[in-house]
C-alpha cells in the first residue's frame, strides 16, 4: 500500500515535470510582451502612492504621534508640578500642624499657670482671712478669758453673799468675800498647776 | 490534472487594448493588482491617520505602528540624514508588502514575481541613490569604491570587487524579490497539484506541505518587502554619509 503510494508520489511529480516542459515556452516573467504596460501602470500606481501618502496621509500621522508625545510630555510635567505643589503644601501643612501643637501647648501650659496662680492668690487670701479671723477669736478668747475671771469673781461674792445673806440672815462686808473668793482662786490655780 | 504552475504568472490584457503611440500600455491583471494594492494601502492608512484620538483605535494603531516601524528602520540604518527621503521608503516598503501580500490570495496575481516591477524599481532606488550621492559629495563619491585601509598592492583589485559589487546593487537586489516570490508561488502550486493528482489517498503529505508553504510564503512575503526596504536605506546610508 505504502509502496503504492509512493510510487504514485513519485510519478505524479514526473507527470507534472513532464507537462510543464511540455507545455511551457519558458517564463511569462521573460515574455516581453507586457512589459512597458507594467512598467507604465508601475509608475502610475507607485507615483500616485506616494505623492498621495507624502501629502496627505503620512504628514497627519506624524502629526498625530507628535500631538500625542507632546500632549504625554505635557502631561508628565503638569504631573510633576502638582507633585511638588502636594508637597509644599504637606511641608504647610505640617509646619501649622507644628505650630498649632506648640501653641495649644503654650495656651495649655498659660491657663494652667493662671490657674494656679489663682488658686495660689486665693489661697494666700484665705490663709491671711483664716490668720486675721484666728487671731481676732484668740483675742476674743483671751478678752474673754481676761473678763470671765473677773465675772467670775464678781459672781462668785455676789453669790456667796447672797448665800450668806440667806444662810446668815445679815450683811457682810463684800470686801472679805472677794478676798476670801480670790484666796480661793489663787489656791484652785496653784493646785491646777501642781497637777 | 494540475496545470502548469507557471501560468499563474501569466499576463493577459483586461479590457480594451490601449496604446500609446506605438508601444501597448493596456490595462493587464498586473495593473489591476498594483491598483488593488495602492487603493487599500491609501484605505487602511487613510482610516487609520483620520482619527486623531489621544488613546488609538486598532486602524489607527496599525498606521501608527506601520510609521514608527518604517521610521526607526530608516533612522537605525541611515540616520538623519535620510528622513527626506522617509515617504518614498515607507511607499516602496507599503507598496512591496502589499503586492506580496495580495499574491498570496489564491487566484490572484503576485506583481512583484515579475522581474520586470522589480527590476524598475531596484534601477529606480540604484539611479536615485547614486543621484544622491554625487550631489552631497561630488566626485568624492567615488570614495565609497576605495576602502580605507586596505594595501596598496591589493587595491586596484579591490576597486574592481567594489564597482562590481556596486553595479550589481540593482540586479541583486531586484532578483532576490522576484526570484522568492516566483519560486515560493511555484512551489505552492506544485504542491497543489500533487494534492490533486495523488487524490484522497496520497494527498495528505502534500497537502499538509502545502499549508506549511502557505506559512512561509506570508513570512517570506513580509520578509522580502522588508529586506527591500531595509536594504534601499543601507545603499541611502552610503549615498548620505560616506564612511568607508
Amino acid at each position: 500500500m505504502l509502496k503504492k503510494i509512493i510510487i504514485k508520489f513519485l510519478f505524479s511529480f514526473a507527470l507534472i515535470t513532464k507537462v510543464q516542459s511540455a507545455e511551457s515556452g519558458g517564463m511569462p516573467q521573460l515574455n516581453p510582451e507586457f512589459w512597458i504596460s507594467q512598467i507604465v501602470w508601475l509608475v502610475i500606481t507607485f507615483g500616485a502612492l506616494y505623492i498621495i501618502l507624502s501629502k496627505v496621509i503620512l504628514p497627519k500621522i506624524s502629526d498625530n504621534l507628535e500631538s500625542r508625545r507632546s500632549q504625554i510630555l505635557e502631561n508628565i510635567e503638569i504631573a510633576e508640578k502638582q507633585r511638588e505643589e502636594s508637597e509644599d503644601k504637606i511641608k504647610k501643612f505640617d509646619k501649622i500642624i507644628l505650630n498649632s501643637k506648640l501653641e495649644a501647648k503654650n495656651l495649655f501650659n498659660e491657663a494652667r499657670q493662671k490657674v494656679l496662680d489663682d488658686i495660689d492668690k486665693k489661697r494666700s487670701e484665705l490663709e491671711k482671712n483664716l490668720e486675721k479671723e484666728i487671731e481676732a477669736a484668740e483675742k476674743e478668747i483671751q478678752n474673754l478669758n481676761k473678763n470671765s475671771a473677773e465675772n467670775i469673781k464678781k459672781i462668785a461674792t455676789e453669790t456667796s453673799s447672797g448665800l450668806i445673806k440667806q444662810l446668815v440672815g445679815e450683811e457682810i462686808n463684800k470686801e472679805n468675800i472677794s478676798s476670801i473668793v480670790n484666796d480661793l482662786t489663787n489656791n484652785s490655780k496653784e493646785n491646777r498647776k501642781n497637777v | 490534472m494540475a496545470a502548469n504552475p507557471m501560468n499563474q504568472f501569466n499576463v493577459y490584457r483586461i479590457g480594451p487594448e490601449i496604446k500609446l503611440g506605438n508601444v501597448d500600455i493596456s490595462f493587464t491583471n498586473a495593473s489591476l493588482f498594483m491598483v488593488i494594492s495602492t487603493i487599500a494601502i491609501l484605505i487602511v492608512l487613510n482610516l487609520g491617520a483620520k482619527k486623531k484620538s489621544l488613546i488609538p483605535d486598532k486602524l489607527q494603531l496599525l498606521s501608527e505602528l506601520t510609521y514608527s516601524f518604517v521610521s526607526k528602520m530608516i533612522s537605525d540604518t541611515a540616520g538623519t540624514k535620510a528622513k527626506p527621503y522617509f515617504s518614498f521608503i515607507f511607499s516602496l516598503f507599503m507598496f512591496v508588502l502589499f503586492c506580496n501580500m495580495f499574491g498570496m490570495i489564491p487566484y490572484s496575481f503576485t506583481v512583484t514575481s515579475h522581474i520586470i516591477v522589480t527590476f524598475v524599481l531596484a534601477a529606480f532606488i540604484f539611479i536615485g541613490v547614486t543621484i544622491i550621492g554625487f550631489i552631497k559629495h561630488g566626485l568624492g563619491y567615488l570614495k565609497l569604491f576605495v576602502p580605507s585601509g586596505v594595501p596598496m598592492v591589493l587595491l586596484p583589485l579591490i576597486v574592481v570587487i567594489e564597482i562590481i559589487s556596486y553595479l550589481s546593487r540593482p540586479i541583486s537586489l531586484s532578483v532576490r524579490l522576484f526570484a522568492n516570490m516566483m519560486a515560493g508561488h511555484t512551489m505552492m502550486k506544485v504542491f497543489g497539484g500533487f494534492v490533486v493528482s495523488l487524490g484522497i489517498v496520497g494527498g495528505w503529505l502534500p497537502l499538509s506541505f502545502s499549508v506549511a508553504l502557505t506559512g512561509l510564503e506570508i513570512l517570506v512575503a513580509f520578509l522580502q518587502a522588508y529586506v527591500f526596504a531595509i536594504l534601499t536605506c543601507i545603499y541611502l546610508n552610503d549615498a548620505l554619509n560616506l564612511h568607508h
